[in-house]
């Protein structure tokens, strides 16, 4: 995408330092893990101050953040915009739920599993969007969000069709079912921030800044002897693992998956996400995920059950005013810092 | 006779009945400071391409140190060791200086493919020096957005160098460079190991003389001359040549008169 | 063979009778994308817009009078709209062209939210304009009669494209900004106006589409999506910009539609996917695709 070369690095936000650096060099490092430090600490004590509603919309929270940072992978880091990465977390909430059914509910068996199917349906699809790029790369995974959707409507022996796949046991861990809100939270919260770290160290390590690269100047990583082929594809089945994580704990939480879990209107919600924090930054995704949950989870029921009506207007209003997401946001201020590897042309 | 580095050999690039280029034969020996130069149309950008990869050949036949690279990909011929700067500037535009030529130097120093942040203590100091080299030790940690015209042309070199070439093709680097900064150039290919073969398409004629040790001339597509510079500029076919585009005394005149005519019109001429 | 071809005679023309529809709906995608570089994602809303006034004009007794308002109130919503898009997307004009992707995108969630508020959440099903509710005979099968003349009108729509752009002066102007947008401005062409009056008559294409395919999808929450989708892939197959290329990418996912759900009913999703996947495979800009990608 040549669009993507042209984003002057001014307008795109800096992450506290370059990425790639060695970690632990210098003050502007310390201020960063402090704060994450503190966000963590906060987040392991809700439960003992949240109520359970409260408690289980920020597993909501956290779950569709770590599906949201995931596309971000894709849409910020390599600039490759998916409308159809629902299709992986899909995979990953019925292939944990079916193990968690038909097998074992033991805490980290099933979501594993939903990384590995979601990686594998990703590897499997991906090699032909892969192949093309911008609205061609936005069409082909479209129609491959809707060809899960369809599977999943139409295998109705294996995935209970519309009704969805429910009755799915609570996750266990060594042996004890966790039933309360909190459990399952904590359950979750540990490992979404596993997944973070990954993403976060992914994001850093000269294969991100392959991908960073990618997304700028393609035909450059050509011309030095990379193949962006590989390397797409790569991402996009990353990028689809944990996508399939994430539906692995949806699954674990929510214990009802439906096909809509698939559907191109949950590929435009995440993607949405993505654009409202700002692509590329993986944090601001988070805050993003926050905003459409609390939407459409917390504000929808007083509004008649018509969040998707707000978040699209919300999504209308961010295309033009928030070009670069919240991340933008903060980038004004933070930009002589030093810009390094934000958003795609995407936003 | 060692056998050449490179070796076109009827290389040919055909757009419908344009011959863009035509049966061009060429060999180039290892250590060579080769230019090639040819009024505009000439074909010079289409056979940088066709020598890169990243246009296929219509007919005729590349080798690499006697490689037969015609088939292969522009990423893999950069991997057998050519590599390239453009015409124009093709940077990674929201990365700093370091972390430009740090991509093309990982790919050199084995991480690449590691999914863990890394010192790559070998790549980095790579790039310290060859940004020292080119002259931009000082903003290593400057976005290329902000990076001056002829600051983007260093670092354009830098990054090609980082690639470690056995053939380095250079597409018109001083384009648009001060007087300084080219001299400075200049001094950089200059002191480039006899390792790195050099092939140069060049406007600005002082550098095409202070650096190659061979000229080839093309017209229409195809090669007029290849000799050592002080033949090209005696040679009655490559003023025929030029006479076309009315600059019969460019190259009598020798390289430092060509401030007679106004430079620029000279420049776009010769291209 | 003969057989074969008697036996799923009717699947092949409920296959001419999708592809028929699907031509309709791709053909204003497409020539929206080729010339204007707006990939247009509410299309599949304008669509169910169209379908739902079907609903709410064609209800009760079936009659041509109800059927064709809805028409003509379909066509007149579907011009207002494209003219709506199209001034929203001038803003966006100098940004990636995904940000305009997005912002259809952002206006689909919005249209088929309002008309879920509207409408419900209850599948309707439309009945077709009176002598056209009856099924004539096909070489002894039954097959109902306004799906023949779907088929009649999607050929006699296709043809009149065709002349249009083929032979006139303003199909002269649409295949020029398919080729070389640049050069048809240098020339002194309004580039807005243009804009408008393409995207007001593709978006007209899709509501009409969706009142001429109420009778056959009927009208239900998420129809927008399954049309957009089989409309991108015609688009995708047939190459973006191309008349000829919606035409054959209709055909030929009409067919496969209809032909593979009836002898593969498991396997439909996968065929969908599987002639995309082979099509691209073999040609990455589709079928009549142009040479160089624009806009990407």
């Amino acid at each position: 995408m040549s669009d993507v070369a042209i984003v002057p690095a001014a307008e795109s936000a800096p992450p506290p330092a370059s990425p790639g650096r060695p970690p632990g060099r210098g003050p502007r490092r310390v201020v960063p893990a402090v704060l994450a430090l503190l966000i963590l600490l906060v987040l392991a004590a809700v439960p003992l101050f949240v109520d359970p509603f409260g408690t289980s919309t920020l597993s909501r929270v956290l779950v569709f953040a770590l599906f949201a940072v995931s596309l971000d992978l894709l849409v910020g880091v390599t600039g490759l915009p998916s409308l159809g990465h629902a299709a992986y977390f899909g995979v990953g909430a019925y292939t944990a739920g079916l193990i968690s059914l038909h097998v074992t509910s033991e805490g980290v068996v099933p979501v594993l599993a939903a990384a590995g199917a979601g990686a594998v349906a990703a590897a499997t699809t991906g090699w032909l969007a892969v192949r093309s790029s911008g609205v061609f790369f936005l069409m082909l995974t479209l129609a491959i969000g809707e060809l899960v959707f369809q599977l999943a409507q139409s295998l109705s022996s294996v995935t209970g069709g519309s009704n969805g796949l429910f009755g799915i046991p609570a996750v266990r861990v060594g042996g004890a079912a966790l039933t309360l809100p909190g459990y399952v939270y904590w359950f979750v919260l540990v490992v979404a921030v596993l997944g973070f770290g990954m993403m976060w160290l992914i994001s850093r390590s000269p294969f991100g800044a392959v991908l960073r690269g990618i997304r700028d100047n393609e035909p450059r990583m050509r011309s030095l002897g990379y193949s962006p082929f590989r390397y797409k594809l790569a991402a996009f089945v990353l990028a689809g693992g944990f996508a399939g994580l994430a539906g692995g704990l949806f699954a674990a939480q929510v214990r009802l998956v439906t096909p809509s879990e698939a559907g191109t209107a949950a590929s435009s919600l995440v993607l949405l996400a993505v654009i409202l924090g700002g692509a590329g930054t993986l944090w601001g995704p988070v805050l993003g995920a926050a905003v459409v949950v609390w939407v459409r989870d917390a504000l929808g029921p007083n509004l008649d059950g018509h969040g998707p009506l707000v978040l699209g207007l919300v999504f209308v209003i961010a295309v033009y005013v928030l070009p670069r997401g919240f991340a933008g946001l903060a980038g004004l201020r933070a930009r002589r810092t030093g810009p390094t590897g934000p958003t795609g042309g995407t936003a | 006779m060692t056998s050449p580095l490179l070796s076109l050999s009827g290389v040919s690039r055909h757009f419908g009945a344009l011959k863009a280029v035509d049966d061009v034969s060429l060999d180039v020996p290892a250590g060579a400071r080769h230019a090639l130069i040819g009024p505009n149309g000439a074909g010079k950008s289409t056979l940088f391409k066709l020598i890169t990869g990243s246009m296929p050949v219509t007919a005729g036949t590349l080798t690499l140190a006697g490689q037969d690279l015609t088939g292969r990909s522009e990423p893999q011929r950069a991997r057998r060791g050519i590599s390239q700067t453009l015409q124009h500037s093709s940077l990674f535009l929201s990365q700093t200086v370091e972390d430009n030529v740090l991509l093309a130097a990982q790919r050199r120093h084995g991480s690449r493919h590691s999914l863990l942040p890394r010192r790559q203590a070998a790549a980095r100091d790579r790039v310290g020096g060859l940004l020292v080299d080119v002259g931009l030790e000082d903003r290593a940690g400057t976005p290329v957005a902000s990076l001056s015209h002829g600051e983007r042309r260093q670092l354009e070199v830098a990054v090609a160098l980082a690639c470690e070439p056995q053939l380095l093709l250079l597409d018109e680097p001083a384009a648009g460079m001060s007087p300084a900064e080219s001299g400075r150039l200049v001094r950089l290919l200059r002191s480039l190991p006899a390792s790195v073969t050099l092939v140069i398409v060049e406007h600005d004629l002082d550098v095409v003389f202070a650096l190659a040790d061979a000229v080839t001339v093309l017209h229409l597509g195809r090669v007029l001359l290849t000799g050592t510079p002080d033949e090209v500029r005696a040679s009655p076919a490559v003023q025929e040549a030029y006479l076309g585009t009315g600059r019969e005394n460019l190259f009598l005149d020798g390289p430092s008169s060509t401030a007679g005519t106004p430079g620029t019109s000279v420049r776009t001429e010769v291209v | 063979m003969a057989g074969w071809f008697d036996a799923n005679l009717v699947s092949i023309l409920n296959g001419f009778a999708i592809g028929s529809l699907l031509f309709i709906l791709a053909v204003g995608l497409s020539i929206v994308f080729g010339m204007m570089d707006v990939l247009n994602l509410a299309h599949g809303a304008l669509y169910l817009v169209g379908s739902y006034l079907a609903v709410t004009f064609a209800a009760g007794e079936p009659s041509w009078g109800g059927f064709l308002t809805a028409l003509g109130i379909a066509a007149l919503a579907g011009l207002i709209a494209g003219g709506a898009l199209s001034g929203m997307t001038e803003p966006l004009a100098r940004r990636p062209i995904l940000d305009q992707a997005l912002l259809t995108l952002g206006v689909s969630l919005v249209v088929a939210e309002v008309l879920s508020i509207i409408y419900g959440n209850d599948v309707f099903s439309i009945s077709p304009p009176p002598g056209l509710d009856g099924s004539v005979a096909v070489a002894g099968n039954a097959y109902p009669t306004y799906r023949l003349a779907l088929i009649g009108v999607g050929l006699v729509l296709a043809v009149i494209v065709f002349v249009v752009v083929e032979r006139t002066s303003v199909g002269a102007l649409v295949r020029a900004s398919v080729a070389d947008r640049d050069m048809v401005s240098a020339m002194g062409i309004d580039n807005r106006k243009v804009k408008v009056a393409v995207l007001a008559i593709g978006s007209m294409l899709a509501t009409v589409a969706g009142v001429l395919g109420g009778p056959v999808y009927g009208a239900r929450p998420g129809l927008d999506d399954t049309i957009l989708i089989l409309a991108l892939v015609v688009v995708v197959i047939g190459g973006l910009g191309s008349v000829k290329g919606a035409l054959i990418g209709a055909l030929v996912i009409g067919q496969v539609e209809s032909l593979g759900r009836a002898l593969l009913p498991d396997l439909a999703s996968f065929i969908l996917f599987g002639t995309l996947a082979l099509v691209l495979v073999l040609r990455p800009r589709g079928l009549f695709g142009p040479r160089k990608l624009a806009g990407t």
